[in-house]
């Protein structure tokens, strides 16, 4: 017998409608033309070739450290080529005092927000100093359990509404990220506290080799902002206007009081999940990669720019002699930090007197290092 | 001086803190309007306002995440886990975050968090809530561990801990809550972290214990002193880091020793002391270290209790035992 259909509430009916109401914001399109003029932020010119600049130099900043980590000068890195407009326009509309949350892919973010390059390469080979933040850097390492930067988000951007600062914090997933309890615990926390946040998720399409579509049978990730009873927005992420739009949209919304949002940016990686092994063409076919090559937030983004006589060849390889001559400073500076000793690390174990057990172990190792 | 239960040291300790430093903030479930499940955080939310003391949504480890953001924006929170057995769902932000936190950031930022969070066995309650999970945390480089056994310690200690610049997990044993009344100062007074206290001074054998077996071994060193055997009690009150010094003074004076522990004998803390005892005072000992623990099973039935945890006969016995090596 055929279930009996329910006049009052169709569950099915509902699922679709709220999932319709998802569509894609998008200003910019693949050919670099406005199609959503309304929507349009209406950057000022030194803007958009700044954020051009920033996008550019994060590609080659990709392509250096993937051949830099095949060099073995580089340790841990994950590639960011395809995400230049979910990361750079997102982060463009932050301010200095913005706290940032990232996740491991998240560094190009940080060194825009302030980070030395260096440090970012010391990370990358697993330095303490590349950790060694500065006191007015409003940023936290990049973390490597999915999901704990949306919890602890949750809490920097409650710390902002108690001291009743007029900033947000912003913090990064990816696709696969959103199937964490603490995906979900953080959107919902700073939900329930009306707090100044900003959760991006950048789906990439994939996690390490399992696709968005093995995460969860919601129609967008968006949506998920649903539960929270938080607003949420669909971004196409390989646009440069349209992230940055959702963004400062979403951040003026928290420093006047009402509460965090939910972006997700769509958007691709072209290379690895990461260099440690991953290799992508046991999971994504060629054909995928084409079809989002031809969405590259670089290629739109310039054809805009040229069209508006804001950007040139000369202008982009200045961009890239300079990304190459600060990647090679940075390696450099990054070779000279000193080796890591036993007595560095029990020394920022605590802040404060050193446990006993710690500074029994700190002796003995000073005494072993003195050798 | 006033006469308090546990509980009421506890509130009493952050009540001044709340007062001292406008940093402190106490929040968790339940602990506002309605004063915690205990009453710990009774009329705080009245006295401080909502916010400084405030409930917050039913997930540990969102209460996790909350407490090391806003320590990253200067605040000093004393976050509340309900019952030490949902550690497990906020292990993570206090094991994978909150302790690496001043490591993580090459000493740059700290995270004064205090967690408390109420344990023990005793007193009946359901599943997941009396487990001595102490173990478990004081294995994670870069927290302290603190467990009362006094109304006095526990409002000494848990100053301290607000007041410390890293994570402190301070645990309270439930059956010790409202069990006696002790003379505590009405005003500010701290103890040192790390440091044990000696509850009986004795010459014949050292009983090292925590939490709710402070009192199983005053009764057992009672019921040893009738049979004419000096015991001497050492409460650690901070498990994680040891207070190495008094443990293997007293062991050097009585050249005996056991280690007393609620937990499992393959949970707890007990092999820890066993080892540093081993290491530091072998040549002192006429004995083995023995262990009094619970048996390794799951926490028991709460109508299994009284069969399961260890207590003052247990611990008579074990002393014996190294007495008449």
């Amino acid at each position: 017998m055929a279930a009996k259909k329910n006049t009052q509430f169709d569950p099915v009916n509902t699922l679709h409608e709220i999932e319709e109401k998802f569509e894609m914001f998008q200003i910019l399109n693949e050919d670099g033309k406005i199609v959503n003029e309304e929507a349009d932020p209406k950057m000022s010119d030194e803007e958009l070739t700044e954020l051009m600049e920033r996008m550019v130099y994060t590609r080659i900043l990709d392509q250096r450290s993937i051949a830099l980590n095949r060099q073995g000068r580089l340790g841990f890195y994950a590639p960011t080529a395809g995400q230049e407009a979910s990361q750079l326009a997102s982060h463009y509309a932050l301010e200095k005092d913005d706290f940032i949350l990232p996740g491991y892919r998240d560094v190009p973010q940080l060194i825009f927000h302030g980070l030395p390059l260096h440090m970012a390469f010391l990370w990358s080979r697993g330095h303490y100093l590349g950790s060694d933040l500065a006191d007015d850097l409003n940023i936290f390492p990049p973390q490597i359990i999915i999901g704990a930067q949306y919890v602890q988000a949750a809490g920097i951007a409650l710390g902002l509404q108690k001291r009743g600062k007029k900033s947000v914090v912003m913090t990064y997933t990816g696709d696969g990220g959103t199937s964490q309890g603490d995906f979900y615990e953080g959107i919902n926390f700073a939900g329930a506290y009306r707090s100044p946040a900003i959760f991006v998720v950048q789906n990439n399409q994939y996690a390490i080799s399992t696709p968005r579509s093995v995460q969860t049978a919601a129609k967008t990730l968006a949506q998920k902002g649903l539960a929270a009873g938080i607003p949420s927005i669909l971004v196409d992420g390989m646009d440069p206007l349209a992230v940055y739009a959702a963004t400062k949209d979403a951040r003026e919304r928290a420093v006047n009081g009402e509460g965090p949002t939910l972006i997700e940016t769509m958007c691709y990686r072209y290379g690895p999940h990461t260099m440690a092994g991953d290799d992508p063409t046991r999971y994504r076919t060629s054909d995928i990669d084409s079809e989002w090559e031809k969405k590259d937030p670089i290629v739109r983004f310039r054809t805009y720019l040229e069209g508006k006589k804001l950007w040139s060849e000369e202008q982009e390889n200045a961009v890239i002699e300079r990304a190459k001559q600060e990647i090679k400073d940075a390696i450099k500076q990054a070779d000279q930090a000193p080796k890591q000793k036993v007595t560095d690390f029990l020394k920022i174990m605590y802040k404060g007197d050193m446990p006993y057990n710690v500074q029994e172990q700190f002796d003995i190792y000073t005494e072993k290092e003195s050798k | 001086m006033a006469q308090m239960t546990m509980i009421q040291a506890i509130t009493d300790a952050m009540r001044t803190e709340l007062k001292n430093d406008e940093n402190v903030l106490v929040f968790g479930e339940d602990v506002g309007k309605n004063g915690g499940v205990f009453r710990a955080t009774e009329g705080l939310q009245k006295e401080f306002g909502e916010e400084r003391v405030f409930d917050t949504p039913l997930a540990e480890s969102g209460i996790g995440g909350l407490a090391i953001g806003l320590s990253l924006t200067g605040w000093r929170p004393v976050m509340e886990i309900q019952f030490f057995g949902f550690l497990f769902e906020v292990m993570d932000s206090v094991s994978g975050q909150a302790a690496r936190q001043s490591f993580r950031t090459a000493g740059k930022r700290n995270a004064p968090i205090t967690i408390r969070s109420p344990f023990g066995g005793g007193v009946a309650t359901p599943e997941m809530h009396a487990d001595s999970l102490e173990g478990l945390v004081a294995a994670q480089p870069g927290i302290k561990v603190v467990i009362p056994s006094t109304p006095y310690d526990a409002k000494g200690l848990l100053i301290s801990a607000i007041q410390d610049e890293n994570p402190v997990v301070f645990l309270e044993h439930m059956k010790l809550y409202r069990s006696f009344r002790q003379e505590v100062p009405e005003e500010e007074y701290t103890i040192p972290l790390g440091k044990a206290d000696i509850k009986r001074e004795g010459t014949d054998v050292t009983i090292i214990a925590y939490g709710a077996m402070v009192q199983e071994s005053l009764k057992a060193a009672e019921a040893l002193e009738k049979e004419g055997h000096s015991a001497e009690v050492i409460d650690l009150r901070t498990i994680q880091p040891l207070d190495v010094e008094t443990i293997i003074a007293s062991v050097e004076k009585t050249n005996r020793a056991i280690v007393v522990q609620e937990a499992q004998r393959q949970a707890g803390i007990a092999a820890n002391v066993v080892a540093e005892i081993m290491e530091r005072a072998v040549l002192s000992l006429e004995a083995p270290v023995l262990r009094v623990t619970a048996p390794d099973t799951v926490y028991p039935y709460a109508q299994g209790e009284n069969t399961w945890l260890p207590n003052a006969a247990d611990i008579t016995e074990t002393a014996k035992k190294v007495l008449n090596f």
